[in-house]
């Protein structure tokens, strides 16, 4: 199961080494983790993307996790609504003539360009992963020379839906 | 080794560096006991230990490793925690397996390590080594002191996170320039924990569920683990178990926590417990553990540990409660207060009458079981003489291997935090310098370490210790001149191929410890026992005793490997 899991953290030497080692020390598959700094002075949120076999193995992560001294709270927000985010910069073989075909292509996505030189352009593109991978592919063609991505960073929405409605809002199921 | 002329410590109004500062806090700690070991990035430390008098006992020993294991021996017999120093680079990677052994085994202990300066962390620099990475996944909490004011604060959370809630090793790595630099104005020591809220309560909810469960349970059985010895609830213990008939099964760690001699004590389960005890968990219908971690040397395969049963698992790190064992009744909380709930809320008493009668049977039927040749001696026997001639009141330590699987079974214990082992990482080498640490915790109590000749070749310069220190620990060498598990595993399961697990070659441990100034005597037969060992035992020196067994004994009953707790083998002679 993918799950998306956020640690509130005390913004201690030493945090980020142990939530990592400890994920890996008991052979968590860590998709992909963001972490930065949170609206609170000293407090930190890192955000997990796991790919878990089950409830069990779901429910060792997070009380691991939440052993740790410095780490605040843990919260599996997979089912809640939420809003999340990654981010990828992406630099396309191109030339003028196919600059504006490139534009088009990114539009829709919301995506823009944030540097251009002779042979190349860089696109700027946020949002969901599914998003993210679909803009990748209608952009292989041209040639990609080099890809960054961000892990997902998420938090739950203002509001929160009657229970029965939550998995409408679920990003990935 | 005493210098006469230390000035007598005073709590200073002047400017203090560091190092003062961490002498103060551990006064404030109420530190009696230091187990350390100087070097460069600590002389600033040793030097305000030394300028402190006597405010502490410092147990120099011969190797960092000693020193730990001293102090985890120190920590389980008085539940306070061991206070360990070592030097930067090497002082502190001698003192890994140490630390290991006690986040395996939840020993609350307090490690100083020396640090290059600040300035040059990083660089390589003379005896640097990466405390913080190392011991991260082998600590319940690491800090590096960045800043002056911060040391007393650490210290002071250190001995809170290694005493309280689930104990456990914390390291404070400690830069050389922090202990020297001085400061003007005292530091805070306040501090705040909101990510460490151990709860000790448990919900009665919980409880309720459990207590209507036992209601219902025909055939419950209730499995001591050492949080009982952490929670201090061996009374509880036997006041619930008697209040219910039920009966009572072990971990390694659980021993002493409940009469072994009681009519409900069923003795140690697992991979090498009773036939009795492991029938109980697995034909149980109800199953209350408490401040056991499901280790697998005790639940065996676990798709056949406790197949019919209710389990309940009272503990107070709930990350342990449903990591192994599918658990229906989970109860966050210390063994102490969950006692008491469930003391107070007595069920209507579940029928256990033809269960007991069960297991009684089990226990007549299977008891444990050695052959006793006519003159040599066997291990199995010489524990049991071991406990006769001191009352099955001492404080065992033991090593790890036969010889400890052998303690367990044969000496058995009455009362809790009087059985020292390495359980969790099965260091070799714990034994011995664990024994020291628990003498120095209770010096009028008689300390026997019982380790195998392998074991006791790893530390055995502590030594030193016992006349240095005049400690009266009784070393008894279960001698079987081999690796003696490692033996019997490839004698069971390597077709006899005796790889690298023959000691043909061994020092004279008798001449030995005579170098050390230590009585030694070789004891070969059972009359040679019967005639010295006694008076070996009951005096106040300390001895080693080089005992000859037979080599070819194997700890019996046993769980094969991949075996469920059901299919024992070796349960009859
Ligand atoms: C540090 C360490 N190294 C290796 C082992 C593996 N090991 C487990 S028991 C054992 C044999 C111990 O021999 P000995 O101390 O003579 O005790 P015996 O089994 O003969 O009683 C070994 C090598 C271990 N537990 N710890």
């Amino acid at each position: 199961m993918r799950r998306i899991v956020t640690a509130t953290v005390q913004n201690r030497s030493g945090v980020l080494n142990r939530v990592t080692g400890l994920l890996a020390k008991r052979q968590f598959n860590i998709e992909s983790i963001s972490v930065g700094r949170t609206e609170a002075e000293g407090i930190s949120k890192m955000t997990f993307v796991v790919d878990v076999e089950d409830e069990r193995k779901l429910e060792q992560l997070t009380k691991q996790l939440n052993k740790q001294i410095d780490v605040l709270k843990v919260s599996d927000i997979t089912d809640k609504a939420i809003v999340a985010s990654e981010l990828a910069l992406i630099r396309v073989v191109s030339n003028a003539q196919i600059r504006n075909e490139i534009q088009g292509i990114i539009e829709p996505f919301r995506a823009s360009i944030i540097d251009i030189s002779k042979d190349s352009l860089t696109v700027q593109v946020t949002g969901k992963h599914e998003k993210i991978e679909a803009l990748i592919d209608l952009l292989r063609p041209y040639g990609i020379k080099e890809l960054a991505r961000t892990g997902l960073t998420a938090f739950l929405r203002g509001q929160q839906p009657q229970v029965a409605e939550m998995k409408n809002y679920s990003i990935l199921k | 080794m005493k210098v006469e002329a230390k000035p007598h410590y005073e709590t200073q109004t002047k400017p203090k560096s560091g190092a003062d500062l961490l002498v103060d806090a551990l006064i404030q700690e109420e530190v009696k006991t230091i187990f350390g070991y100087p070097g460069g990035a600590v002389l600033p430390i040793y030097d305000a230990l030394y300028r402190s008098g006597d405010a502490f006992h410092h147990v120099l020993a011969r190797h960092e490793q000693g020193s730990i294991h001293a102090a985890e021996g120190y920590a389980r017999v008085t539940g306070k925690p061991g206070v360990v120093i070592a030097t930067s680079g090497p002082g502190a990677t001698n003192l890994i397996t140490g630390i290991a052994d006690a986040m395996m085994d939840s020993l609350p202990v307090v490690v100083f390590t020396g640090q290059v300066a600040r300035g040059v962390i990083g660089t390589d620099a003379f005896q640097e080594a990466d405390v913080m990475g190392i011991t991260t996944p082998i600590t319940k909490h690491n800090y590096q002191v960045q800043s002056l004011s911060d040391l007393p604060r650490i210290v002071k959370e250190a001995f809170h996170i290694a005493s309280t809630g689930r104990p456990g090793p914390v390291v404070v790595d400690i830069p050389k320039d922090i202990s020297t630099e001085v400061d003007d104005n005292p530091p805070s020591v306040e501090f705040s924990l909101p990510g460490y809220q151990p709860n000790l309560k448990p919900n009665p909810l919980q409880i309720k569920k459990l207590t209507d469960a036992m209601a219902q349970a025909k055939k419950p059985v209730l499995l001591a683990g050492a949080g009982i010895h952490h929670g201090k609830a061996s009374e509880e213990l036997k006041a619930f178990a008697e209040q219910h008939s039920l009966p009572v099964v072990h971990t390694l760690h659980g021993l002493g926590t409940f009469p072994g001699s009681h009519s409900l004590s069923f003795g140690m389960a697992g991979m090498h417990g009773t036939y009795a005890a492991n029938m109980a968990l697995y034909e149980c219908d109800l199953l209350i553990n408490i401040g056991s971690r499901f280790d697998d040397r005790l639940t065996g395969k676990l798709e056949h540990f406790a197949p019919k049963a209710t389990v309940a698992h009272i503990d107070v790190d709930p990350a342990e409660i449903g990591k192994n064992v599918p658990t229906q009744i989970p109860i966050v909380s210390d063994s102490k207060a969950a006692l008491e709930a469930l003391l107070k809320n007595a069920a209507a008493a579940p029928s256990t009458e033809e269960w007991y009668k069960k297991l009684d049977n089990y226990r007549e039927e299977y008891p444990l079981w050695y052959n006793k040749p006519e003159t040599d001696m066997v291990p199995q026997w010489l524990m049991e003489k071991v406990h006769s001639y001191t009352g099955g009141d001492a404080i065992v330590t033991t090593d790890v291997g036969q010889h400890q699987m052998w303690a367990a079974q044969y000496y058995k214990l009455e009362k809790p935090n009087r059985w020292v082992t390495s359980g969790g990482l099965g260091t070799m080498g714990f034994g011995f310098p664990a024994a020291i640490g628990a003498q120095l915790a209770a010096p009028d109590e008689k300390v026997v370490a019982v380790v195998g000749d392998g074991g006791f070749q790893m530390t055995l310069q502590e030594l030193s210790l016992l006349q240095e220190m005049k400690l009266p620990v009784k070393v008894i060498i279960v001698n079987n001149q081999a690796l003696g598990m490692v033996r019997q595993w490839q004698e069971s399961f390597y077709e006899k191929r005796y790889s690298e697990s023959i000691l043909s070659t061994q020092p004279d441990f008798v001449k030995l410890a005579e170098s050390y100034n230590v009585r030694g005597m070789r004891i070969e037969s059972q009359q040679d026992l019967e005639e010295k060992l006694p008076e070996a035992l009951s005096n106040d020196e300390p001895v080693v005793v080089d005992c000859r067994v037979l080599q070819q004994e194997n700890v019996y009953p046993m769980i094969a490997p991949g075996k469920g707790i059901h299919e024992m083998i070796g349960v009859k002679p």
